[in-house]
């Protein structure tokens, strides 16, 4: 609802949000607004790997996506309300995601689905993007090799939970989060941190 | 199922044809799980598979595979392979080419007798930076175009790369997705002589583009 606003503008205040505080009017304007979004989902499914076998079965009809109000994917970026990048990531992609990601209108969300998307998984490998959120915000992680359609589900009903949760009034929901001028989405030392071994892969070595 | 009448049903057949025409090219055959491999010379290598590929007793005119392996032996270090059949003998048959990782790591192309080698070619220069001498067309193939950490099959590559996850974030970010395919990739106007009959009339006719 164009509350759109550059990060850090709250010192210089601008009059059209200082005057927007939560009150009787705009709790229902969100109620009525997040009621809509959460139930009408369109998402971009980014299919990668077998993540993408279980998300097809989500949508088919025994698990039925569209009593979620999700029945129309949008292949389309453009008119897409939630990305479920389903798979693991190559290094290839990730330019790729970012600009379908930043395709995408406002307001917009994103799942990564599965250990890879998550992680890295099982994939601590030269070409593997360790985690999407080193390259987009993410809102939901579902856990699970390849998760099963109910954990995709579960997923997709936290997120409406969080978006029955949010407010106009709150403008940093609604901020886009740009590649910053080092080329980079994340601090460099935060994506070195959340790209560390873990697990099994602890006991990899680094050469050969 | 047997060969037609009057070809050899066989690889040993082509191999004792290869020793007797190139006796200094051939280093050892052997038959290991019912698989013929020649081991030939880096020098002589492309004159035999010339001479496999166009002699009618042999025939071999379908490039299976093609390539690369590294081994930790201080011997054999680097191997070029081709994986050949005869469609018409129903025949395989492997060749080796042994190299030396501390010497060039070069050997010529064979994308003037197999035209499908050349991606294969790209993609054993991607991943083991083997140089093709004369392919037309050395890029990358699997890795994006200006992907700067090496060749990651080596032995020598580390798992996780050579860079911080970081900066390999950045470069992969800077990448331009779109510039993999250039237009000569993507149009069949070079191949347009060599179509049938009734499909050039019909590329013609359409109106798509311009023919040669």
């Amino acid at each position: 609802m164009g509350l759109i606003v550059p990060a850090g503008s709250g010192d210089h205040a601008d009059p059209t949000y200082e005057s927007v505080s939560p009150n009787w009017v705009t709790t229902r304007l969100d109620f009525l607004a997040n009621w809509s979004r959460a139930n009408s989902l369109w998402s971009m499914p980014f299919g990668t790997a077998c993540c993408a076998i279980e998300f097809m079965a989500t949508a088919a009809s025994r698990y039925d996506i569209s009593r979620f109000g999700m029945e129309r994917m949008s292949f389309s970026p453009r008119q897409a309300d939630l990305l479920i990048c389903a798979g693991r990531l190559p290094f290839k992609l990730a330019p790729v995601i970012r600009r379908i990601w930043d395709q995408m209108p406002q307001p917009k969300w994103s799942i990564s689905m599965g250990a890879c998307a998550s992680s890295g998984g099982i994939f601590d490998t030269y070409s593997m993007v360790q985690g999407i959120d080193t390259i987009i915000p993410v809102d939901v992680y579902v856990p699970g090799c390849p998760p099963r359609p109910e954990g995709l589900l579960y997923a997709i009903m936290l997120l409406q939970k969080k978006i029955r949760g949010e407010s106009l009034a709150d403008p940093t929901l609604r901020v886009e989060h740009m590649v910053g001028p080092d080329g980079l989405f994340r601090r460099p030392e935060e994506i070195d941190e959340v790209s560390e071994p873990f697990g099994n892969s602890v006991h990899q070595t680094r050469s050969a | 199922m047997t060969a037609p009448v009057g070809l050899p049903d066989d690889a040993a057949a082509s191999v004792a044809a290869v020793r007797e025409r190139f006796p200094s090219g051939v280093v050892r055959s052997h038959v290991v799980n019912h698989q013929t491999v020649l081991q030939v010379t880096p020098g002589e290598a492309h004159a035999i598979l010339a001479f496999l590929q166009q002699q009618p007793a042999h025939r071999f005119d379908y490039l299976t595979d093609l390539t690369c392996v590294e081994y930790r032996d201080a011997e054999r270090q680097f191997e070029v392979v081709y994986q050949l059949r005869s469609l018409a003998r129903r025949v395989d048959l492997r060749v080796k080419i042994g190299l030396d990782s501390d010497g060039p790591l070069e050997v010529r192309t064979v994308t003037d007798l197999w035209m499908g080698a050349e991606w294969l070619e790209r993609e054993a220069w991607d991943m083991f930076g083997v140089v093709f001498a004369g392919h037309g067309d050395l890029r990358r193939i699997l890795m994006w175009e200006t992907y700067s950490e090496g060749h990651p099959l080596r032995k020598s590559f580390p798992l996780r790369g050579h860079w911080s996850r970081a900066e390999q974030t950045r470069q992969a970010l800077n990448a331009n997705p779109e510039a993999h395919y250039s237009m000569e990739e993507l149009s069949i106007s070079e191949a347009y002589r060599e179509l049938p009959k009734d499909m050039q009339e019909r590329l013609a006719e359409s109106g798509r583009g311009s023919l040669p």
